[in-house]
């Protein structure tokens, strides 16, 4: 799987997700008590205004500095026995996990549940390597055992009903039990324990690395995360390079903030700090651990009107929160990142062509805005992602006079620029001569059909025209 | 060769921020301090209140014991449980506390009894895996949630707090802290003057659990399905 999911169109996938009567009721129950849980959480810890604002700053902070907090946390990894692989694409990433895997002639890999995995590919990947890969995590082992992608960041089967439940397990694995929720629980537990104990690699996320001392945080509730990290030899954990803050101190901030919007939870029952390798006189824990930084196109979104997109800490609270999912639920935005976080995301990590229906996902009721601990203004990204698409919409159609109006205007705001073709610079390399795009992909093509158009660098359109009256005197 | 391709890495992300790369940074100043005013200037006894209620909460059982009576509770507390095969912590604290003489008087009734032993290397663990309970210390106990720190080490394997069915942790009652706050600032202060954290901190609070059946609490999935915290008054 990777960020994207099915290939539905998104008017198709909204239709299915409004006929399916359960799912609608489900996540529109959830998402109230998702959200008078955090209410409640909220009021509980006192000064939530304050904790929101103490998490911006965080955020902003962390990811102004990031290269230097990336570099921290990697010599604290590798002085603590880890190794630590920089993955520019979600390719380079599986790669390498792919490559411990045959190193250690791996047959079962056990995993807690994680975003930036779904995000890559890397159940596939390992797959393909002849691996087993087992998720742990409740929710995604039923997913898992029925191939149905998720439709909730906390509740992943949140669109499936016990009974629904009580059938897979009996199909898939000979259960024999009733569909009391305790029931299926211990069915799980009794069938997963093997997984742990037998597993040769576990791969778990990153919910907050901490630069200082080099830990890799995990914040969970099932304690599937602590058993794939203290049973198997290997641990492999993947991070979105974003997820990352300096010290402990602040670590502790955005646990609070995370688990209060998430679940409405003071804390979750396990937040788990692993750093490096098990030292010499200890049992368990790996004896191997890698940790794996994926940029997968979160650094052009970096230096951008969108950066602090970025500073999601995945707590879903945005999507308790919108009317729209309320009505569609998760499947329909198609991505592995729902509601207005998928929607403001999505297209920057993917590209506008595929998801340039997401951020009309919205009413721009700004209830996602006021929901968000760490306070990205998710609407106020959503508004500019549609300035932006239609942009670009008119740009093929118009007279030139307006085209390269539109385009000084397109250019000059840096993100529209950068994020306006599906990769970044170095990608579009295979279409350019000489830094010309002359048959450039997605967006350019209209303009490629006529004439040069400069490749996406960092040039002012003043010194790009004047390049472009040299050429074309000299041709 | 331990890290791999960080500096094209980290110089994209430089240049994409429009800077050349950082060396230095200094510690930001945050405008707000939420976190210094939660429970700040409770009395030991208040925050046992807190943890106490919070206990019910987090559907784990609160017992209150001095160092005295705490071999009379855990037993009480075993035997309500109905276990006859335990886990336990190493170290010094087991002697402090009394409970290596009670351990072993355990052992003489007929109970099964392993103190983690790092030179018994994976039998502790496969012990801890049919062991009806694991009992462990609390490092640092955070009141507001109701949360058991620990500091995992040679003494205290990750499994004896995980595998079995059953929690137990013996609190005592001077590692009681008003939250996260002061655990994170304690860590952070170590390592600052040059002591690494230990290898897994793990912050658990009450039995595992999920939500992921229709949105109904279950109680007990892959960790323990049952907690009990012990405070001991005078430890
Ligand atoms: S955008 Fe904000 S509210 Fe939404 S998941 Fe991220 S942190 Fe949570």
């Amino acid at each position: 799987m990777s960020i994207k999911i099915g290939k539905k169109t998104y008017a198709e996938r909204i239709q299915a997700g409004i006929d399916n009567a359960f799912m609608r009721q489900a996540v529109s129950s959830a998402q109230g008590r998702f959200r008078s849980g955090r209410l409640k959480a909220a009021e509980d810890l006192g000064d939530w205004e304050e904790w929101r604002t103490r998490g911006e700053e965080i955020r902003s902070h962390t990811m102004e500095n990031l290269d230097y907090y990336l570099h921290q946390l990697s010599e604290q990894v590798e002085k603590r026995g880890g190794t630590v692989y920089f993955a520019k694409t979600a390719e380079e990433a599986n790669q390498y996990v792919q490559k411990i895997a045959r190193e250690k002639e791996a047959k079962k890999v056990v995993k807690s549940k994680s975003m930036v995995t779904e995000e890559i590919g890397l159940n596939e990947a390992l797959e393909e390597s002849g691996c087993e890969v087992v998720e742990s995590d409740l929710g995604e082992w039923i997913l898992q055992l029925d191939e149905d992608p998720p439709s909730h960041i906390v509740t992943p089967a949140l669109h499936k009903n016990k009974e629904q439940i009580r059938e897979t397990f009996a199909e898939k694995k000979g259960y024999t039990g009733s569909d009391q929720p305790e029931a299926l629980a211990a069915f799980a537990r009794e069938q997963l324990r093997q997984d742990f104990l037998s597993a040769d690699i576990g791969v778990t996320g990153c919910n907050f690395a901490v630069a200082e001392s080099g830990a890799v945080t995990l914040v969970t509730n099932e304690g599937n995360a602590r058993m794939v990290t203290s049973l198997p030899d290997t641990h492999i954990s993947v991070m979105g390079m974003e997820r990352i803050v300096p010290t402990w101190e602040e670590l502790e901030v955005v646990v609070s903030l995370l688990t209060r919007a998430a679940v409405g939870q003071k804390l979750t029952s396990y937040i788990t700090a692993l750093t490096g390798t098990r030292l010499e006189s200890e049992v368990d824990g790996p004896e191997d651990f890698h940790l794996v930084i994926v940029d997968n196109g979160r650094s052009k979104i970096l230096g951008t009107e969108f950066q602090s997109a970025l500073h999601c800490i995945r707590c879903a609270a945005c999507i308790n929160a919108c009317p729209v999912y309320r009505h569609v639920g998760g499947h329909s935005y198609g991505s592995i990142y729902p509601g207005p976080i998928g929607a403001v995301l999505t297209p920057l990590l993917d590209g506008y062509e595929d998801h340039k229906d997401l951020p009309y996902a919205s009413t721009l009721c700004a209830a996602c805005t006021e929901a968000c601990p760490v306070k990205i203004p998710l609407h106020e990204h959503l508004i500019r992602h549609r300035e932006i698409i239609v942009e670009r919409e008119n740009m093929g159609s118009k007279a030139e006079g307006v085209m390269m109006k539109g385009y000084a205007k397109w250019a000059s705001t840096s993100a529209a620029y950068k994020l306006s073709t599906k990769m970044a610079h170095t990608a579009l390399k295979p279409w350019t001569e000489d830094d010309y795009i002359s048959n450039g992909p997605g967006p350019l093509k209209g303009w490629t059909d006529s004439r040069d158009f400069p490749a996406p660098a960092r040039q002012s359109f003043r010194s790009w025209y004047k390049q472009r009256e040299k050429r074309r005197n000299d041709g | 060769m331990t890290i791999h391709h960080r500096e094209s890495f980290l110089n994209n992300i430089a240049d994409q921020l429009g800077r050349p790369r950082r060396t230095e940074v200094e510690p930001p100043e945050y405008s707000v301090q939420p976190q210094d005013r939660v429970l700040a200037g409770a009395t030991a006894d208040e925050l046992v209140d807190v943890l106490d209620k919070q206990c019910e909460v987090i559907h784990t059982n609160l017992e209150k014991a001095t160092v005295e009576t705490l071999p009379e509770v855990l037993r009480t507390v075993l035997e309500g449980y109905d276990v006859r095969s335990i886990a336990a912590a190493a170290g010094p604290r087991n002697e402090v506390s009394g409970l290596d003489e009670f351990y072993n008087r355990l052992t003489g009734e007929g109970y099964e009894v392993h103190v983690w032993d790092e030179h018994e290397g994976r039998h502790n663990v496969e012990f801890a895996e049919r062991a009806g309970a694991g009992i462990v210390f609390s490092d640092l106990t955070l009141a507001e949630s109701g949360t058991v720190t620990l500091f995992n080490d040679r003494f205290n394997g990750r499994s004896i707090s995980l595998l079995p069915e059953t929690f137990i942790a013996i609190v005592p009652k001077r590692t009681i802290v008003p939250r996260m706050t002061q655990a994170g600032r304690l860590i952070h202060a170590e390592e600052s003057k040059g002591n690494p954290v230990s290898s897994c901190v793990s912050f658990v609070t009450g039995p595992s659990n999920s939500a992921d059946i229709e949105m109904n609490l279950i109680v007990g999935v892959h960790g323990p399905v049952k907690a009990t915290y012990i405070v001991v008054e005078d430890m």
